[in-house]
């Protein structure tokens, strides 16, 4: 290899280095049990095969964010976006270790799953603020959409002009209601998927695509 | 004595005085003392996140289980993107934050919350 190739070289990894932009972090948010790990997980599987995190019914099986790099999705256009997948805590307002009480845990596991659960939605809440370039926001759709954090945090969201799409998960089940989610947040596009079934994942990464890309 | 909850209406002059920490501290004191909150004029969206943050390193087992919280959707949010660049170069104003009510999470329950009408209940302690 010549000089001039080598120096060509040298020189484009040192401007990579500086300009480079960093991939899209999109932030995975939502109400605990909305289905946030599960569709993490559905979309990470999808495009690497992996697994991002656990899922349990119990509220706040989620207590660190976490992040899977590097998830290129496609479509059959050619149209390709690579992001950064952040699957987080469920935000509430509200954490009281009795309740996890009710699903059989010990007290003293119940006490640590709350203090644990605790942090991680500050560390949710941080993300948002800090880290994170784009929303996916997961609502159940079996349950009424105006409630006061998903009012509060979509508002949080679009103060800070993020791109987001909501999920209106769980359709496969009987009491799903995805036009109740359209109707509370007309100004967003509203996809209904089953995370769990991967019902309707291609509108989804068709959205993605077009928002995140 | 008369037993029941105290309410506290914050007018919006002595909040728009406040940094947001001191806005932060002054509601969740209040609430942690078992009082209702009323504000006047609401937090701001990233005052909200923040008091969310500060709310969860105040629960303790037996003790502080976090607030319940009740406002409106800000009147003018702007749909996704819709602020941009244009909006901040011309001093787009921010969300108008509306009325709310926030008190402690083991007494203030909410009944039926609509587009135009919440319905709470509060229990003393």
């Amino acid at each position: 290899m010549n000089l001039f190739i080598r120096t060509k070289k040298r020189l484009s990894k040192f401007l990579n280095a500086f300009f480079k932009k960093r991939q899209s972090r999109i932030g995975i948010y939502g109400p605990p049990n909305a289905g946030k790990t599960t569709l993490s997980n559905r979309i990470v599987r999808d495009w690497t095969g992996d697994a991002l995190g656990p899922v349990s019914e119990i509220p706040h099986e989620t207590r660190r964010a976490r992040r899977k790099e590097g998830i290129t999705i496609s479509n059959q256009n050619g149209n390709t976006v690579t992001i950064d997948i952040v699957d987080t805590p469920g935000v509430t307002t509200k954490i009281d270790y009795q309740e996890f009480l009710e699903y059989g845990m010990e007290k003293d596991d119940a006490v640590k799953r709350a203090r644990e659960a605790t942090e991680g939605v500050a560390e949710a809440m941080h993300w948002l603020r800090e880290d994170i370039d784009g929303v996916i926001y997961m609502l159940d759709a079996t349950l009424d959409p105006f409630t006061q954090v998903n009012i509060m945090l979509v508002g949080i969201i679009e103060s800070r002009d993020l791109p987001v799409i909501i999920v209106a998960n769980k359709i496969d089940l009987p009491d799903a209601s995805a036009s109740a989610i359209k109707k509370a947040f007309p100004q967003h596009p509203v996809i209904p998927v089953s995370g769990l079934e991967g019902n309707n994942m291609e509108e989804l990464y068709e959205k993605m695509l077009e928002y995140f890309g | 004595m008369i037993q029941g909850v105290q309410i506290d209406l914050i007018s919006a002059d002595r909040l728009d005085n406040m940094t947001t920490m001191e806005k932060i501290r002054l509601i969740l004191d209040d609430v942690m003392e078992g009082n209702i909150v009323v504000l006047e004029k609401g937090l701001t969206p990233d005052e909200q996140s923040r008091l969310i943050e500060v709310t969860m390193l105040e629960i303790t087992p037996d003790g502080f289980s976090g607030i319940e919280m009740e406002t409106y959707a800000a009147k003018d949010a702007a749909p996704s993107g819709g602020g941009g660049l244009f909006g901040k170069l011309f001093g787009k104003k921010g969300p108008g934050t509306r009325m709310t009510v926030i008190g402690p999470a083991n007494q203030m329950k909410t009944i039926k919350k609509d587009k135009d009408l919440i319905s709470a209940w509060v229990s003393s302690r």
